[in-house]
């Protein structure tokens, strides 16, 4: 992938995607090949490259018990950004949950949820966005939230990865699309020049029931 | 979809510094798979024969050449389980898990040997089944660290998770084992209680010294055997993989 | 890529975290409070049965109190280190947790400080309730015997909290916990009932000066090892 490049990789359930999306994030090892992330490998420099991403996952990844703003507070003081009421209302407000700050997560939609982490992608602006179904229990307002945050990191001069089995509300925003099946991409990646997100040959392998095995692990494997 | 334009699993460079190939048996082991039961007959029929009955003992005591080569090699096993398990952590190099895992099955057995074999002892000397002896003790405590090791191995199926976390146990458990020593025997003399007197005849050091040499050789040649065992399931495994992936190439 | 920080500066920033996640266990945990409440109900549960058990000849029963009060911390304190885990799991929390910045270690330091302020509410109830069910009359070195308390307990988390970030994600969790945890709690029950029942009884042979520096010791060497061994653990 290139800088400032918006990357979309559709297929079905279990081609693989998902498990793409998190090697690229640092949170799977792959057991064979390499990456790099703006010159970050993946393996060897894993904390180099969280510096640079976030990642919108399929599961919103919030603290039932803590209202929304605290999981924002909580967000920023890991991340080592502001933590004020201030700039945390801005991004509640942002993502339409502006009068939700003192609910608990727990007593939320999913797709107020949803919003939520998406407020938390807000708190500081990545140099990498990685989005894995990012459209899934959205209305119309939370999926045009979406593409404006992919527009924004566009132009800021980031890359987006995102990952999706539909892409009908992408609103024609990614500038290379590539099919993913049974865990093989359908075309070749970017040649050694692109200075972005390289992806070499990153194979995830799933369960092969034709063996009859108990092979229970999904995945890189 | 069109037509397939993907490079095949071998273009992939591979990030494990060397396969794992499962080769005929070296040189060394055969011989060793050999001369281990012989060494092990050889020194426990000689010193069973040739060391006089202890004084107070009498021939029971000689239960002590299996019981204590049994806990000196098991407690080299689990030296052997911290061993590969830092090796594992630093290296990432899987053959070290496996060899961590076999060290841990066979000290497992050891352990389990010399508890058993100590309680057999005990029970003419000391009239109990069990006494809270420091080392007899220790040694409960560490063969419940072992079967927690690889019970943590047998719940859990991604293999790489399971080589970091048994590494993770393997390294505090070894840490732990002088410590639960140490506090086992000062529990003991706290509580006043007379230590057994474990006194053996000097004549016996060497049939121990002997027999546990013997019992280690045995311990090579199981864990060489079982390593073996474990590196032929992950080889299986691993080309199976390969041949799904390179189906799914070809379709 | 960001400037290079300084070391002062980062360690200041994972401290920071080690408190952020400190303060996210606490408060998560302040707001349901139903774990709490079970653990405290288990502890007092068990010191019933421990009384049942052992019979109540009063004398017998105080000589087995210390005893049977660290068994009871044991017992309901592994019942706690799960939940701080299930927390992680529940909405997926744990791959955003890995996915900040910081060293892993920050983790784990946080959710040691958490738990060992969950454990040790759950002894500030549990120990008035041996002494009362245990007749044991109010120590003169009852300072001793609160350092034993922090002391034992320390050690007791700093296991804990390593070995349920594994058994917290296995089959089996409940059992795999405490299978992998008690063997290595034996130097803490041993030198912390000795040193409780040594200070309930007066001290008189100064027995609890050896035990009191075996748990410095043992919580030292794996408070590091723990903190060590936790960036193995954690990741998916």
């Amino acid at each position: 992938m290139a800088a400032g490049e918006i990357l979309a990789i559709i297929g079905h359930n279990g081609s693989g995607k998902s498990t793409l999306l998190r090697v690229a994030a640092t949170a799977v090892r792959p057991t064979r090949g390499s990456g790099t992330v703006f010159g970050a490998d993946l393996v060897k420099d894993p904390q180099a490259v969280r510096s640079m991403l976030a990642l919108l996952s399929t599961e919103p990844g919030v603290y039932g018990d803590l209202t929304a703003l605290e999981n924002l507070r909580f967000a920023a003081r890991m991340l080592g950004v502001p933590t004020d009421h201030a700039p945390l209302q801005r991004a509640l407000d942002r993502v339409g949950l502006g009068r939700e700050g003192y609910e608990r997560a727990r007593n939320m939609s999913s797709g107020m949820q949803r919003r939520l982490s998406i407020a938390r992608l807000l708190l500081r602006e990545p140099r990498v966005l990685l989005m894995d179904e990012p459209y899934n229990s959205l209305d119309p307002d939370g999926a045009r939230l979406v593409n404006e945050l992919i527009r924004e990191t566009k132009d800021r001069g980031g890359s987006v990865l995102l990952v999706a089995h539909d892409l009908s509300r992408g609103e024609g925003l990614p500038d290379r699309v590539v099919e993913m099946q049974d865990g093989l991409l359908a075309e070749p990646t970017a040649g050694p020049d692109a200075d972005s997100v390289i992806v070499r040959d990153v194979i995830p392998l799933d369960q092969p029931k034709a063996h009859g095995l108990r092979l229970e692990r999904g995945g890189l494997r | 979809m069109a037509e397939n334009t993907l490079r095949p699993m071998s273009a992939v460079a591979p990030s494990v510094a060397e396969p794992l190939v499962l080769r005929a048996r070296a040189p060394w082991l055969v011989a060793l798979t050999w001369l281990a039961p012989i060494a092990v007959i050889a020194s426990q029929a000689y010193f069973i024969a040739a060391s006089a009955p202890d004084r107070d003992m009498g021939h029971l005591q000689k239960i002590m050449y299996v019981h204590v080569p049994a806990a000196w090699n098991a407690f080299l096993a689990f030296f052997w389980v911290l061993i590969q398990s830092v090796r594992y952590l630093w290296k990432r190099d899987e053959r070290a898990d496996l060899l961590a895992a076999a060290g841990a099955e066979v000290g497992a057995v050891l352990t389990g040997l010399t508890l058993v074999l100590g309680s057999i002892w005990g029970r003419p000397t000391w009239g109990v089944w069990w006494t809270w002896d420091a080392r007899l003790t220790s040694t409960a405590v560490l063969f419940l660290v072992y079967v927690g090791y690889l019970a943590l191995r047998g719940l859990t199926d991604d293999p790489e998770r399971r080589a970091r976390w048994s590494a993770a146990v393997g390294i505090l458990g070894a840490l732990n084992v002088p410590i639960v020593y140490m506090s086992v025997k000062w529990w003991r003399t706290l509580h006043q209680m007379q230590s057994a007197p474990s006194t053996l005849d000097p004549t016996y050091t060497w049939g121990l010294r002997a027999n546990a040499i013997a019992f280690l050789l045995v311990l090579i040649v199981f864990i060489a055997y079982r390593y073996r065992g474990l590196l032929a399931e992950s080889v299986l495994e691993r080309q199976l993989d390969e041949a799904a992936l390179s189906r799914r190439v070809r379709t | 890529m960001t400037a290079p920080v300084t070391l002062s500066a980062s360690l200041q920033a994972d401290w920071g975290r080690v408190l952020a996640v400190a303060w996210k266990d606490l408060t998560a945990e302040r707001r349901t409070k139903s774990n709490f409440n079970a653990v405290v109900a288990m502890a007092g549960m068990i010191l019933l049965f421990f009384g049942f058990a052992l019979g109540p000849d009063a004398e017998g029963l105080r000589n087995a109190a210390a005893g049977v009060l660290w068994l009871t911390i044991l017992f309901s304190g592994v019942l706690a280190f799960n939940r701080s885990y299930q927390l992680e799991l529940e909405a997926g929390a744990l791959e955003q947790l890995l996915l900040y910045p910081g060293e892993r270690w920050a983790i784990y330091l946080g959710k040691l400080l958490a738990n060992i302020a969950f454990v040790f509410l759950v002894e500030v109830i549990t120990l008035p309730l041996t002494a009362v069910l245990y007749h044991v009359a109010f120590p003169e070195r009852w300072l001793s015997v609160l350092g034993v308390l922090v002391l034992g307990t320390t050690g007791f988390v700093a296991l804990g909290t390593l070995y349920s970030a594994m058994a917290s994600r296995s089959r089996s969790r409940e059992v795999l916990l405490p299978l992998l945890l008690f063997p290595m709690l034996v130097p803490v029950l041993i030198a912390a009932s000795g040193a409780t029942a040594s200070l309930l009884g007066g001290d008189v042979m100064g027995d609890s000066r050896a035990w009191i520096r075996l748990l410095a010791a043992f919580d030292a060497i794996f408070i590091v090892a723990a903190t060590w061994a936790f960036q193995f653990v954690i990741e998916g």
